[in-house]
């Protein structure tokens, strides 16, 4: 009797070189992140905070637009209702504002559902729109909630902020003050938000409803016609971005700590930067809010003193991008080298090997 | 010399090549048929005369003018008109708002005006207010050919006009054909419908996977070498 | 008596809002295209006709009547040269292409002006009323309401009275088959928005003589202007007229309720009408 050791003649993986070395390599920037508080002052902590925290509005804003095809213009009302949900918890219930961060994310998600619910009525440019109506009912409605500091807003309370949890074991570890370890406390959580939602979106897009996204995304009638619920993959992207939104949106301003209708539902700091992060770095790939959060932080401090100026550069760059390379920089990468380092497609390989039977 | 000539004509949609190499001629008050089995490419020609698809310059001319490279807007002022496949009337268009939208932009000289559509085809000026989409099939074809017609065109293209069409109806329409060609335009036939295209033509190219296959006069070949050019079998 | 004077202001306001909404609705009727910059170009308009209200000692009407072709030209310009070249099936193009232009007028704006409120200055016209027994209406909000409802006519009698009307429904129903007809589809769409932004200039001419304006209030004007598109139904331009006084009406009551509820107020009524009616009070029939 002879035991046969049967090779299957065709592999589907996902896997390709660039993405195991982007594995390791990921890994290890992980850990260097995690580590570097311990070398880096406080103003490299801020920045990098302000940089991992757009990233995971891009993240999902791509997510929504780039994979979902909903181009939405109302990401804002995510960030502004966890923000608020957050200070809601710290101020009127007493709650610590860390695990108060879970609450915006919740938040965000419960008010995703009515939005959802009215901004699924309409179509394409009018989804855009739409949703920039809820995010400004909602601006609207927070500026009449006097309990939260109405039109003009609200700090965290010292109390708060200074027993914040592990700030005081932070404080003691670098021995720095109750700020600086607030600082390095949120940069922490904001550099697991990032590699966390990165993962999870990554981790949803090699799935099969995650692909079943792709198919729709490119085709709808025929991914329907082929048995793929379109209509419940959006529900699934758009609540599942606005609950990361959210979370992003209160860690933002537990690092603020100080929150008004105007500056938490802003559409130009929480949806226009974000668009053209993702248009700069490329729409449609996990890779491209990476490099575009990277070009959009030098951009910006390069030009930051130009004011206005710089805000008009970052929309004439949008404009070219999306006229010259429409699927930004990280589109053009791949067309030069085939590099993929997060590769959702999955490819048939081998085929070759011979599997005879006795 | 021809009026509207393609010389080794090819068209590509991405990777995909439609045609290879057609060369067809039609001339001076001539009507040419062009038959072939669904997929032979017959439409791809259609589309590169008008200048829906675009191609080498030098590939196609009009009047000895090189036109492959035009667009259709830009190639329907030389005076070539066609009458798509599938009619494609404008639905938010009248009957008679279809028929001048044909002239649009351009002062007209020539036999056919509203006037002269309406006496090819009366049906139509009585449901001239109507809106085009709510006519029967036939109707529409009559209102697709006349909107063509009034540019006063030199060369007309029909591509299918019977497609979808009852029997009773596809003779409606080819009768008038001659009408057409008494007016002096020269025009090319696109059929599936063989019999009808063969009463019209002067002569015939039968086209296959995107080539030529047989061309003459409708007479000088038999069934079998229609079959033959058609299917790429004998019967 | 003071309801019913909250609700003649509400129309009035509408006759503003649906001159906001003409030019988007034009466009979008005819090329499925919405610009998020549309309010930032009202704005323009309203800088453009400032400037030569300052600069040539003008009235803001004739200082209008000189913008309008130089909107035309912009509208043209622009449409010609950047945004047919976003058209297409994906939605992504048009609608990141017209968001960034926004943030760049409203900035180069923000530059050129700086973000001080502004005015049209009005003479005696912005004071002055006619008493219609029951009540005194302002000549401004009646000449602005009028203004909306001829720009409706006009652009009706425009739509489908004219061989450029005929175009351009040919050309909204299926641009290949009107290539067919020796229409040039790019230019069809250039002539659509330069004429959406002669509207534009005229909706800037009253937004400037009625109230403050600074180059920020761009993104809200389009909102207004896309809620009164969407109640009336796309594609529907005396739609867009009743959407507008909707929206005005709403606006109005909301804020004689309470004065910080008026932009919350049209929100709801936007929202109320998107849940009872998706595709508007007139949607064509056919899209």
């Amino acid at each position: 009797m002879t035991t046969q050791t049967q090779t299957p003649a065709y592999v589907v993986t996902t896997q390709t070189k660039a993405s195991q070395i982007t594995a390791v390599a990921a890994c290890a920037l992980l850990a260097a992140l995690v580590l570097l508080p311990f070398v880096a002052g406080r103003g490299l902590i801020q920045d990098l905070f302000f940089v991992l925290t757009m990233l995971v509005l891009a993240q999902f804003w791509n997510l929504l637009a780039g994979y979902g095809g909903m181009v939405s213009i109302g990401q804002q009302a995510f960030v502004g209702m966890g923000a608020y949900a957050m200070f809601g918890g710290v101020i009127l219930a007493g709650i610590d504002p860390i695990p108060a961060i879970l609450l915006g994310g919740v938040a965000a998600l419960i008010v995703a559902i009515p939005t959802a619910f009215f901004a699924f009525r309409l179509q394409g440019p009018y989804f855009a729109i739409g949703t920039w109506v809820i995010a400004e009912v909602m601006r609207l409605i927070m500026a009449q909630t006097q309990s939260l500091g109405g039109g003009t807003g609200t700090s965290l309370p010292r109390a708060a902020t200074r027993e914040m949890w592990a700030t005081e074991w932070i404080a003691e570890l670098f021995d720095v003050r109750n700020s600086a370890a607030r600082d390095i406390l949120t940069y922490w959580l904001a550099l697991a938000l990032a590699a966390a939602s990165i993962a999870a979106i990554y981790a949803l897009l090699r799935s099969k409803p995650g692909l079943a996204l792709s198919a729709v995304r490119d085709n709808p009638e025929a991914a329907k016609s082929v048995g793929v619920d379109a209509g419940r993959m959006k529900w699934v992207v758009f609540l599942s971005s606005a609950f990361g939104t959210g979370l992003a949106g209160a860690l933002i301003y537990v690092q603020k700590a100080r929150i008004s209708p105007d500056a938490a539902f802003s559409v130009t700091d929480w949806t226009a930067y974000v668009l053209f992060i993702v248009i700069i770095g490329g729409i449609g790939t996990i890779e491209g809010p990476i490099i575009g959060v990277i070009i959009f932080f030098l951009l910006q401090s390069l030009l930051a003193d130009f004011g206005s100026w710089y805000l008009f550069t970052l929309g004439i760059i949008g404009i070219l991008v999306m006229l010259i390379a429409p699927r930004g920089l990280w589109g053009l990468i791949t067309d030069k080298t085939g590099i993929q380092l997060f590769p959702v497609r999955r490819r048939l390989s081998g085929g070759t090997q011979d599997t005879s039977d006795t | 010399m021809s009026l509207l000539t393609t010389t080794g004509l090819t068209a590509h949609y991405g990777d995909f090549q439609a045609l290879f190499g057609v060369d067809i001629a039609l001339n001076e008050g001539e009507t040419i048929a062009i038959i072939g089995a669904n997929g032979a490419g017959k439409t791809t020609l259609m589309r590169s005369i008008s200048g829906v698809l675009q191609n080498g310059p030098e590939m196609i001319t009009l009047s000895g003018q090189p036109i492959g490279g035009l667009s259709a807007d830009q190639i329907l002022p030389l005076g070539l008109a066609m009458v798509p496949e599938g009619r494609r009337l404008f639905p938010s268009l009248s009957v008679e708002e279809n028929l001048l939208i044909g002239t649009y932009g351009r002062k007209v000289d020539g036999y056919w005006s509203l006037e002269a559509i309406y006496d090819l085809f009366p049906i139509l000026a009585e449901r001239r207010n109507n809106p085009g989409t709510a006519l029967s099939g036939g109707q529409q074809q009559m209102v697709a050919i006349g909107r063509a017609l009034m540019s006063n065109p030199k060369v007309l293209l029909c591509d299918e006009i019977s497609l979808g069409l009852a029997p009773v109806v596809i003779k409606d329409i080819y009768a008038a054909v001659p009408k057409i060609q008494a007016s002096g335009a020269s025009l090319i036939v696109v059929e599936q419908d063989i019999g009808q295209a063969m009463k019209v033509a002067d002569r015939v190219y039968c086209m296959m996977e995107g080539r030529v296959t047989l061309e003459g006069t409708p007479d000088s070949f038999s069934r079998n070498d229609i079959h033959a050019a058609y299917f790429g079998v004998s019967a | 008596m003071i309801w019913l004077d909250t609700l003649v202001q509400g129309i009035l306001l509408g006759g503003l809002y649906a001159l906001f909404a003409a030019g988007l609705s034009l466009v979008f009727g005819i090329m499925r295209l919405v610009n998020l910059a549309h309010g930032d170009l009202i704005v323009m308009a309203a800088y453009l006709i400032l400037l030569l209200v300052t600069l040539l000692g003008l009235s803001p009407f004739v200082a209008a009547a000189i913008a309008a072709p130089l909107m035309y030209l912009i509208g043209w310009g622009l449409q010609k040269h950047l945004l047919n070249r976003t058209l297409g099936t994906d939605i992504l193009p048009p609608l990141l292409v017209t968001f960034g232009l926004s943030i760049a007028l409203q900035n180069a704006l923000l530059e050129g002006f700086s973000a001080d409120s502004q005015r049209l200055p009005t003479g005696e016209i912005s004071t002055a009323s006619v008493d219609l027994g029951v009540m005194t209406v302002g000549v401004l909000p009646l000449l602005t309401f009028g203004s909306a409802v001829a720009v409706i006519v006009g652009l009706n009698q425009l739509f489908y009275r004219t061989e450029l009307g005929r175009a351009f429904r040919a050309t909204s129903d299926d641009p290949t088959t009107a290539s067919l007809m020796g229409i040039r589809p790019s230019d069809i769409f250039a002539k659509a928005t330069a004429i959406a932004m002669l509207v534009v200039t005229l909706a800037a001419l009253y937004l400037g003589m009625r109230s403050n304006f600074d180059p920020n209030i761009g993104p809200a004007r389009l909102i207004y202007a896309f809620q009164a598109v969407i109640i009336g139904g796309l594609g529907s331009l005396w739609g867009t007229l009743a959407g507008g006084i909707i929206i005005g009406l709403a606006q109005t009551i909301g804020a004689a309720i309470n004065p910080e509820w008026q932009i919350l107020a049209g929100h709801v009524a936007f929202l109320i009408v998107l849940l009872l009616r998706p595709r508007g009070l007139f949607p064509r029939a056919f899209d």
